[in-house]
């Protein structure tokens, strides 16, 4: 069951890293980039629930947090420049 | 019992994904993509972590916090990001 769920988002994350590779635009590439962040939280959700582990949980919020970050920055970055 | 619930919640929430991760290629527009993004994501980690409460009770309280903070920060990033690319 675990194993059908990880592959489904697996193939999730590659066909967003497609569009991250392949994208036309800068705006493009954020939003690729961030949806494969919030993916990987759910991903190290799932893999708590597979190890059976609880830090899993303490690297999602932190790994949340740094791709929020990021988006932010970059959203700036897009609209004023450095 | 309450542990395949919980699977098929997360099951559900991993499909939302892969809708997401289909509509960025599929969409037209820049706008769009930050639509679908935003919303198809913020839906499926949702699901994904009250299938994760369902089927470990004891960790409510870390989820949650999660589940908190991605609904806090995913419509403002998307705001972020649609403003600058207009």
């Amino acid at each position: 069951m675990f194993e059908l769920i990880i592959i489904i988002l697996l193939l999730a994350v590659f066909i967003s890293l497609y569009r991250f590779l392949k994208a036309p635009t800068l705006s493009d590439r954020v939003v690729a980039f961030d949806t494969i962040s919030i993916m990987i939280v759910s991903l190290l959700v799932i893999l708590s629930l597979y190890y059976q582990r609880s830090f899993y949980l303490d690297i999602a919020l932190v790994f949340g947090l740094i791709g929020f970050l990021t988006t932010t920055v970059f959203g700036r970055y897009i609209e004023k420049g450095i | 019992m309450l542990e395949y619930i919980g699977y098929l919640f997360i099951l559900l929430g991993v499909l939302a994904f892969l809708v997401s991760a289909i509509g960025l290629i599929r969409m037209p527009d820049v706008f769009t993509r930050i639509h679908i993004a935003t919303k198809t994501t913020t839906i499926g980690t949702i699901l994904v972590l009250i299938g994760a409460m369902m089927s470990e009770p004891s960790w409510s309280l870390k989820l949650a916090l999660i589940g908190f903070f991605i609904l806090i920060t995913n419509p403002l990033s998307s705001s972020v990001i649609a403003r600058a690319s207009k």
